[in-house]
């Protein structure tokens, strides 16, 4: 029965969807009257699809083994935590899960973009129901969670271990909430280009939303980094996987939006682009979902698919992204033009910053999108990986980290450029560190100058507190100040884990002794062990450096459902770095196989992510805070 | 300027930008894109020495062979045709055993041996890379064909 409710509230969703579909884009004399009629419904759909998500993962509690999905994907002997969240840890449930935050966030809408004129709300609201129609319809004809199997199976198929981990508890919602948040933005600039409405007021009832699904996706994106560096065992935190590219491309549009959106806000400018950007960036999210959901890549994201859903979604997509930027070509053309800013200034420095990002997220997904296209085209199959990318997007990277030093000291409009000379003692900071580095590190140009314009950045991010009263200063300034010094930070530990860090690679008796950069690690044994649905050899390390003995138990897992193998690597994290240890395979003559990091500065790359996410917080929160007190003195 | 420039400019600065970004990833594509090979498309001399390529086939029965420093292996990678000899050092996916599919990237060193910086196996039984799916269908198929 409970499946059969998740059922039904989906189909009630969909049929909810269409009337809001009608009654959005309807005659003139409906449209009249439907504007409070779609917020109800938006907001009842979003219920109904939380109510449908809440019995899968009731279902899934239960391990109902009558419910396919379950079957083949979990086990009654699984931990409590990984049967609830491994609802969305395969391919039906992940999907509905992405639909269950599109609704969530359609009834958000609703409820809080009260500031909005009614028409650009209702005409948003229609587009976010169409949105959801498609994917109801992917859901309830080519991907239902629901489906019975009957007989019911004696015992399920269980999960990937690999996903058996905390981070699927918190990694996938995150990303979604980020991926899906964008919807908003994208309906909304569907729904303002349809009133032709683009102006300073659709920038800040957008703002919220992009900041929001921002945060979300920089966390997603971080936490999954650091995820994908400890469960898999290779030491590496960004393998552009084409499931990563998927995240990233998602990101860096929705950085260049977030930074657009403020000049729209703030000077009434780039109306076109800000729409336009807006619509690229859920565009990215549906193309990523699309990578990772249709079965065309090979990753650990990929479930086993047929390729039918690929197609369907492929045409959801083609249909949504082609509708909304045929919209925007006829109706660009009216929009006026904002006012007018010189070449020196933060309106110039903004469109910079959108123009590299852009060029940065072309070239990821020229680089993603590239095996597919020569396979379809000569059955040629290829891969493209970190030379590429790092090669081609590294330097623009840098290149936007400069900008990022610049632009925040500009004054809108126009600008002397006065404030520049507050530059001098960063850049000559950032010059000496890549003087320093060239003469005391390895590694490659790259990691230097990226090194040297952390160190510059680092400072600089400050800058524009300078001469401000600073319990004064509004919260998204200081928002945007601690987001750009965490750039910075995460700059220093891609930099210094690149060039700095030492692997031993080597098959060790117990008892024997391996040095790696400042750590001499004794082996001490390898005994078995075994936790709630796996058993395992695990070795004992003892790690020292100086004074103190750490112990480390790096483990060789096995899974029995699905019979699987896989290396929990053991960790160690100081102030400089991290000691990463993995066992690997015996070899014949009793010695067994080491693997061991020492990634000096490795923790910054995530304290950066997260401190980005903070900025983003702050300004969020800082803005919410204002507008309530506004609010309050009307 | 007047506005209306201005947006002209913009519009213009924009479309170079993607231009200029098509253009870097084509030029970065050139000779960074890595490209699958089959061991007999190696074995006949296809693939180029010293350029970054995956080789994706079946492990032979009973060719791996771990070298005395308990981290090197060589094994040969065959597809029913051809087979080329593999050198990896490092810890071997948990999956790759004998008679079972696996890609290797590498280089293929002058002297024909397929240096691997690593090795992906069959993931889990139900997860297999799509070229690995293909591959191990075809053997099979020519191994019924051999029957």
């Amino acid at each position: 029965m409970i499946a059969e409710a998740g059922l039904a509230a989906l189909w009630l969703a969909a049929a909810l969807a269409i009337l809001q579909i009608v009654l959005a884009f309807g005659p003139k004399q409906v449209r009249l009257v439907a504007a409070g009629p779609v917020r109800s419904i938006a907001i009842v759909e979003g219920a109904l699809t939380v109510f449908a998500m809440a019995m899968l993962m009731w279902v899934f509690e239960r391990t109902d083994l009558s419910v396919l999905l379950v079957a083949e994907n979990s086990h009654s002997a699984k931990p409590w935590l990984y049967k609830v969240a491994g609802a969305w840890g395969n391919h039906e449930g992940s999907m509905l899960l992405w639909v269950t935050i599109l609704g969530l966030a359609g009834a958000a809408l609703a409820i809080f973009s009260r500031r909005l004129d009614t028409k650009t709300l209702t005409a948003a609201l229609g587009a976010q129901g169409a949105l959801a129609l498609g994917f109801f319809g992917f859901l309830l004809f080519a991907s239902n969670p629901f489906a019975r199997l009957n007989p019911p199976a004696f015992e399920g198929r269980g999960l990937n271990p690999l996903l058996q981990d905390p981070g699927l508890v918190f990694h996938p919602p995150t990303l979604y909430v980020g991926y899906v948040g964008l919807s908003v933005a994208f309906s909304l600039a569907v729904g303002a280009l349809l009133t032709s409405r683009v102006d300073s007021e659709l920038a800040k009832a957008m703002r919220p939303w992009v900041l929001g699904a921002w945060i979300m996706l920089t966390l997603g994106i971080t936490a999954g980094s650091y995820w994908a560096y400890y469960e898999l065992g290779w030491g590496g935190w960004w393998f552009w996987d084409p499931v990563e590219n998927a995240s990233l491309m998602p990101w860096l549009a929705a950085t260049a939006l977030l930074h657009s959106i403020n000049v729209l806000a703030a000077r009434d400018s780039l109306r076109a682009w800000t729409v336009m950007l807006a619509m690229i960036a859920f565009s990215m999210s549906m193309i990523g979902t699309f990578l990772v959901r249709s079965g065309v890549l090979t990753s650990v994201h990929a479930f086993a698919v047929d390729p039918e859903r690929g197609t369907f979604i492929l045409a959801l997509l083609a249909f949504y992204i082609g509708a909304a930027f045929t919209l925007f070509a006829l109706r660009s053309g009216k929009l006026s033009e904002g006012p007018r800013f010189e070449l020196v200034s933060r309106e110039a420095a903004l469109v910079g910053n959108n123009l590299l990002l852009t060029v940065i997220l072309g070239i990821v997904f020229i680089g993603t999108l590239y095996p597919l296209f020569i396979e379809a085209l000569t059955g040629d199959k290829l891969s493209v990986g970190a030379p590429y990318f790092n090669a081609v997007a590294g330097p623009l990277a840098l290149l936007l980290a400069l900008l990022v030093c610049v632009g925040p000291l500009l004054n809108w409009r126009g600008d002397s450029g006065e404030k520049l000379k507050r530059l001098i003692v960063p850049a000559l900071v950032g010059v000496t560190v890549v003087a320093i580095a060239i003469v005391t590190m390895p590694g490659g140009l790259l990691s230097k100058a990226g090194l040297g314009i952390a160190a510059m950045l680092a400072i600089s991010a400050f800058l524009p507190l300078v001469g401000r009263k600073l319990r004064r200063t509004p919260l998204s300034t200081w928002g945007m100040v601690i987001a750009h010094f965490g750039i910075a930070v995460t700059l220093v530990g891609m930099a210094a884990s690149t060039m700095l860090t030492k692997e031993v690679l080597t098959a060790a008796r117990p008892g024997e002794q391996v040095q790696v950069g400042p750590w001499l690690v004794e082996f001490k044994s390898v005994a078995p062990t075994a936790g709630p649905n796996w058993t395992a050899l695990e070795a004992e390390l003892r790690a020292s450096r100086g004074s103190g003995v750490t112990v480390l138990k790096p483990q060789a897992r096995y899974y029995t459902s699905p019979p699987t193998e896989t290396t929990e690597s053991a960790i160690k994290t100081v102030a400089s770095g991290q000691l990463y240890t993995v066992l690997g395979k015996p070899a014949e003559d009793g010695r067994w196989q080491l693997r061991l990091w020492w990634k000096p500065l490795v923790t910054l790359i995530w304290l950066g992510g997260a401190l980005i996410a903070l900025g983003g917080a702050l300004s969020l929160g800082g803005r919410a805070w204002r507008g309530l007190r506004k609010g309050r003195e009307r | 300027m007047k506005a209306k420039h201005q947006r002209l400019v913009l519009i213009v600065i924009a479309i170079v930008a993607v231009l200029v970004a098509v253009m870097l990833a084509m030029w970065g594509l050139r000779d960074r894109a890595s490209y699958f090979y089959t061991p007999t498309e190696v074995a006949a001399g296809k693939a180029a020495v010293g350029q970054p390529i995956r080789l994706g086939g079946m492990v032979e029965k009973g060719s791996i062979q771990r070298l005395g420093d308990g981290v090197t292996i060589r094994f040969r990678m065959g597809d029913g045709t051809g087979e080329v000899p593999v050198v990896y050092r490092g810890i071997t996916p948990d999956l790759f055993r004998e008679d079972s599919g696996a890609v290797a990237e590498g280089r293929l060193s002058a002297d024909g041996t397929f240096v691997a910086d690593n090795i992906l196996a069959k993931h889990d039984e139900r997860y297999m890379p799509p070229e690995l799916g293909n591959q191990a269908a075809e053997h099979q198929a020519a191994k019924t064909v051999e029957k």
